[in-house]
């Protein structure tokens, strides 16, 4: 049955891998490093992606603003509203058991979802593709839109990675994650980081959104379906590692694409399937090391 | 005493309630209370927070029905053994998880009642998307005949009680001590000799068998089992009834879960309202009222009996179910 395959299905299929898998590793990237802070898991995640591509598309069809300034704007707008969140919901909830952070980001999350399904409908909204045609690579069509998706997203992680690893402002980040009075006896202003870092990850997620916003439709629970799979990615990856988040993330939007091709019944469960195996087998996460806390 | 008449009054309410209120919808509440105490056994005594309560409630509800389509099987025993295997669903779900804890236990659960919602879409016996139609209610015990909603919330209403008993049993045992130790210090009761990684994992299992006989009742209840049952918007909802009710009381779970379902069936025709509202209560619990509703009004009443000493006692009752 292998020999039945084209390069053309396996190609294409890797490629619409590796694209889910840019998302995976964006969102699961933005998590753990809210996590890693803050250690709030964040659940409204999904919704701020959704916030990212509907911010998007308000631009684009009310204002006239296009997808270019949008990649800037709806980030920033949803960093906002994530900072505006943290101040208000989450750090008065800072110093109790972590469930409680988790079902208010949760809650919040239910009511911005069911409020844009109140006055947009459920149904998809399409969003105009910036960059249309692609290139021919003689096996397969690429179309240019994707191809951008790919790289812009793995700039943005490596970015993110050197920021939060390589960078004097990541080194306070790490700092504060360990020994938050200390770091602040140090005059740094440690709760304004929090918000700054929740801010971060939230508007990583935004940027997300307007990424995918020409490749899926824009529509209130393309987050919500898309956040299991990313929570899953966490785990397998480790909770505290970038590197593992984004790592697992493309490995498994790779892996997700192939069982498409080889065994399509299976597609929907690999992950977890992954992930009950990765548990078995390394259950602090396959990438865990010294950021295990 | 006082509490024995209590009961009684409630079992007294309960079977009289059939003919004042909506039967199917006091069999919802029923059969969400029983879920809902599940729930809280977990997360109210043993601190384990699972996000995926749902594959334990719809999985059952999905066993339970096939076994009513495909065989004469008594209603009973049926709802018994969707509970059987949700409880061995538990067993091997929590092995592979029971070591994590907190936040991580709960995305790991969540991350399995994905795997599982998936596993039910995709085989060939559930129906898929449409779902499980038409259950039979075979007769109970092979003779009594219960497809008639009226005489089947009498069924309903038992099993609720066993079930509430059970666990309310569970919670007062030498062992649902251990549990909550165990939730309040794990390093201490391991030093005391226990293994606290059986300890959860029995109340994991025994968590899960009760959410498979709620499972179960739902399915003979509606006579059809959907993939909603087992999805994570029924999870969440089953943490917002405990939390709504108070964590760690033992009454909290059933008004929570009145509660909700009365809401829910009042906002049915208010399409988005229902889990908007539902997202606010959530919120207005987790930053005001912590302790939930039971908790809350327990507080109320310690508070009232140490400025009034002398009414202490007329001062706390807990009041008749909120219809």
């Amino acid at each position: 049955m292998f020999d039945g395959i084209s390069t053309q299905l396996l190609m294409g299929q890797v490629l619409i891998g590796l694209i889910n898998g840019s998302f995976y590793a964006m969102l699961s990237m933005g998590l753990v490093i809210i996590f890693g802070m803050m250690h709030v898991i964040n659940f409204t995640h999904g919704a701020q992606y959704m916030l990212g591509a509907f911010v998007a598309w308000l631009l684009l069809n009310h204002l006239g603003i296009g997808y270019w300034p949008a990649l800037v704007i709806a980030p920033v707008l949803v960093a906002i509203s994530g900072m505006f969140l943290e101040r208000v919901l989450l750090r008065p909830l800072a110093g109790l058991d972590h469930l409680y952070s988790l079902l208010a980001t949760y809650a919040v999350a239910l009511i911005v979802e069911g409020l844009v399904r109140y006055q947009y409908g459920s149904t998809g909204l399409p969003y105009q593709n910036p960059i249309p045609g692609g290139v021919n690579l003689g096996f397969m069509f690429m179309p240019y839109y994707r191809l951008w998706v790919v790289v812009f997203s793995v700039v943005t992680c490596l970015g993110t990675w050197i920021l939060i690893e390589h960078t004097k402002l990541g080194s306070y980040l790490r700092a504060a994650n360990e020994k938050p009075q200390l770091v602040q006896t140090f005059g740094i202003n440690v709760p304004k980081m929090m918000t700054l870092t929740y801010g971060f990850g939230v508007g990583l997620a935004g940027l997300c959104g307007v990424l995918a916003a020409p490749i899926y439709q824009v529509s209130p629970s393309m987050g919500s379906s898309l956040m299991i799979v990313v929570f899953a990615v966490v785990v397998i990856g480790g909770m505290g590692s970038i590197i593992g988040a984004v790592a697992t993330g493309y490995m498994l939007g790779v892996v997700e694409g192939l069982t498409k091709v080889f065994y399509p019944e299976a597609a929907s469960v690999v992950i977890f399937l992954f992930m009950t195996v990765a548990l078995y087998l390394r259950p602090a996460g396959i990438f865990s090391g010294k950021e295990q806390n | 005493m006082i509490r024995l008449l209590l009961i009684a009054a409630a079992i007294a309410l309960l079977a009289v309630a059939p003919f004042h209120f909506y039967t199917v919808t006091l069999m919802t509440i029923m059969c969400f209370v029983v879920f809902a105490c599940s729930f809280n056994l977990l997360l109210g005594y043993s601190g384990l927070l699972c996000f995926g309560h749902a594959m334990f409630f719809g999985g059952a509800a999905y066993v339970t029905g096939y076994i009513l389509k495909s065989t004469p099987v008594s209603i009973e025993l049926a709802i018994l053994a969707g509970a059987a295997v949700s409880g061995l669903l538990g067993l091997l779900i929590g092995m592979l998880t029971i070591r994590r804890q907190g936040i991580q236990f709960a995305m790991i659960t969540l991350a399995f009642s994905q795997f599982i919602y998936f596993i039910l879409l995709q085989s060939p016996f559930t129906g898929g998307e449409d779902g499980m139609q038409a259950i039979p209610r075979n007769p109970m015990f092979g003779i009594l005949d219960v497809t008639d909603n009226f005489t089947y919330y009498y069924v309903v209403m038992a099993i609720t009680l066993v079930s509430v008993f059970v666990y309310y049993r569970v919670v007062h045992s030498p062992y649902g001590e251990i549990l909550k130790a165990v939730r309040d210090n794990q390093p201490r009761v391991e030093s005391l000799g226990f293994d606290p990684e059986r300890i959860k994992l029995l109340a994991f299992v025994i968590s899960a068998t009760m959410a498979g006989v709620a499972g179960g009742m739902k399915a003979t209840v509606y006579q059809f089992a959907t993939l909603t049952d087992a999805s994570w918007p029924i999870s969440a909802e089953v943490i917002l009834m405990t939390l709504l009710g108070g964590l760690g009381t033992l009454l909290g779970p059933i008004f929570g879960a009145g509660i909700i379902i009365w809401l829910n069936d009042y906002l049915a025709g208010f399409g988005e309202w229902a889990l908007i509202s539902q997202g606010v209560i959530l919120l207005v619990v987790i930053v005001f009222f912590r302790r939930g509703f039971v908790g809350e009004l327990s507080a109320l009443a310690t508070f009232l009996a140490n400025r009034r000493k002398p009414a202490a006692k007329a001062d706390a009752p807990k009041p008749a179910s909120a219809h």
